[in-house]
């Protein structure tokens, strides 16, 4: 497993990493996916979850939520509306990540009474955070 | 002759005047390295991120049911300004300069037969506006608030602006705000945000095909709302750097100035110090020779 690619990740206020990686494993909208070297060229938007990187230099995760994913054969790029390096990760941000989505769910409830379609995806993104909680053992109560 | 105890108050007064602006311009040195590197780090999003749209845009084209952030409304009659400037002054012709392009430009739609909506973000800008096209202005930002300049600024900013296309109430959204070139020169620019400015995006390779997850349509409409918000956080960021900068700038010159008022105002002084020792000696002198 010699070969890598460049991987980069980038928040809106800064660039976060820019490293060498073997695999990147990327929570994609429509699920999760694994990309490696001389993967096909696609772009994907992302869903609230973890994004790992392993390459040369370790492993490391971090948690990203909404934005989206570049991926070609030599360069794996996300573009992370939110990104923090998973043990950066205090129970406070993540109190306010989970706050700002139930915030947005109870505002689509509002707006959107009769359409279920932005109630669910809103309802969504707020269960996606709640399981990346779980998943690095932190709650929002 | 203007007496000496006002000569001396004078000279103490342009020197607390000369303390103030110097330490305007230290902190404002501060403040601009400060913003310049946060202008600095968030350029390779931007970049990154014109470069997917305009694949994006590319491959969706011209399709008749590309999104209406991109293709427009099809219409061209009403123009949102989005006038972004400085909460504060003394910053040279910072504020002056953007609200200058603005008016200019509000005045050629004008003339076009357009009608013009301004949201202004920042209160000097609200302020030059208020006085020529007040009667247009649609709203205001308050952005006293904000101590360190986050994306979640931005994004406020474009929900509004976004809200307001939503409903209606305009076809063109353009901000204006000022590029930081150097510390001595700050370009007051205009950028369309809405529709997708296609020209900001460069060259696009379309050498690569690639796979989109879920389709290109769901992921544009996804992007191209963010695709406003930093626009307007680079232009916030971009603002930024140049407010400090044109307030350095003009504090330097301010501090110089001081110097040489005061410089001259001692000058001055010790001229009429002189005249009066001098005045007083003839009296003493004629007087003695009186006797």
């Amino acid at each position: 497993m010699a070969e890598t690619v460049q991987f980069d990740l980038v928040s809106p206020e800064r660039l976060l990493a820019s490293v060498a990686a073997h695999e990147v494993s990327i929570p994609g909208a429509e699920g999760d996916l694994t990309a490696m070297a001389d993967h096909a060229p696609l772009i994907t938007t992302l869903r609230p979850g973890i994004l790992r990187v392993s390459g040369p230099s370790g492993e490391k995760e971090y948690v990203v939520t909404g934005g989206f994913a570049e991926i070609s054969g030599k360069s794996v790029s996300v573009l992370a509306e939110h990104a923090v390096a998973r043990e950066d990760m205090t129970r406070e941000t993540f109190k306010a990540m989970v706050d700002a989505a139930t915030d947005k769910l109870a505002h689509a409830q509002e707006k959107f009474v009769n359409e279920p379609g932005p109630v669910d995806e809103m309802a969504k993104l707020l269960a996606d955070m709640v399981a990346v909680g779980d998943h690095i053992g932190l709650s929002a109560n | 002759m203007p007496n000496l105890k006002d000569l001396k108050n004078r000279i103490a007064s342009v020197k607390s005047t000369r303390k103030i602006t110097k330490a305007m311009q230290m902190v404002a040195a501060a403040k601009l390295r400060r913003a310049q590197d946060a202008a600095e780090q968030a350029r390779p999003y931007t970049e990154r991120f014109n470069a997917v749209m305009g694949k994006l845009a590319a491959s969706v084209g011209d399709a008749a049911n590309a999104p209406r952030l991109l293709a427009g409304t099809g219409e061209d009659k009403v123009h949102l300004l989005v006038v972004m400037t400085a909460e504060r002054g003394l910053c040279g012709g910072f504020n002056a300069n953007i609200a200058k392009l603005a008016k200019l430009h509000a005045a050629e739609l004008l003339a076009k037969g357009k009608t013009v909506k301004i949201l202004t973000v920042g209160k000097k800008g609200r302020d030059a506006m208020r006085r020529d096209y007040g009667q247009y202005s649609v709203g205001h930002i308050d952005m006293s608030e904000v101590k360190r300049l986050g994306y979640a600024d931005a994004q406020g900013i474009a929900a509004e602006v976004l809200k307001r296309f939503d409903s209606g109430e305009f076809d063109v959204a353009k901000i204006f705000f000022s590029r930081f070139e150097n510390v001595v020169s700050q370009i007051p620019t205009m950028q369309q945000v809405i529709p997708f400015d296609m020209s900001e995006v460069g060259e696009v390779d379309t050498d690569s095909f690639y796979d989109y997850e879920p389709d290109e349509q769901a992921i544009l409409a996804d992007l191209l709302p963010r695709g406003v918000a930093t626009a307007i956080f680079a232009a916030l960021l971009e603002n930024g750097a140049s407010e400090q900068g044109a307030r350095m700038s003009a504090m330097d010159n301010a501090t110089r100035n001081a110097g040489e008022m005061i410089d001259k105002l001692t000058i001055e002084y010790n001229r009429s110090r002189q005249a009066v020792i001098t005045n007083e000696l003839i009296e003493i002198i004629s007087g003695a020779e009186a006797l």
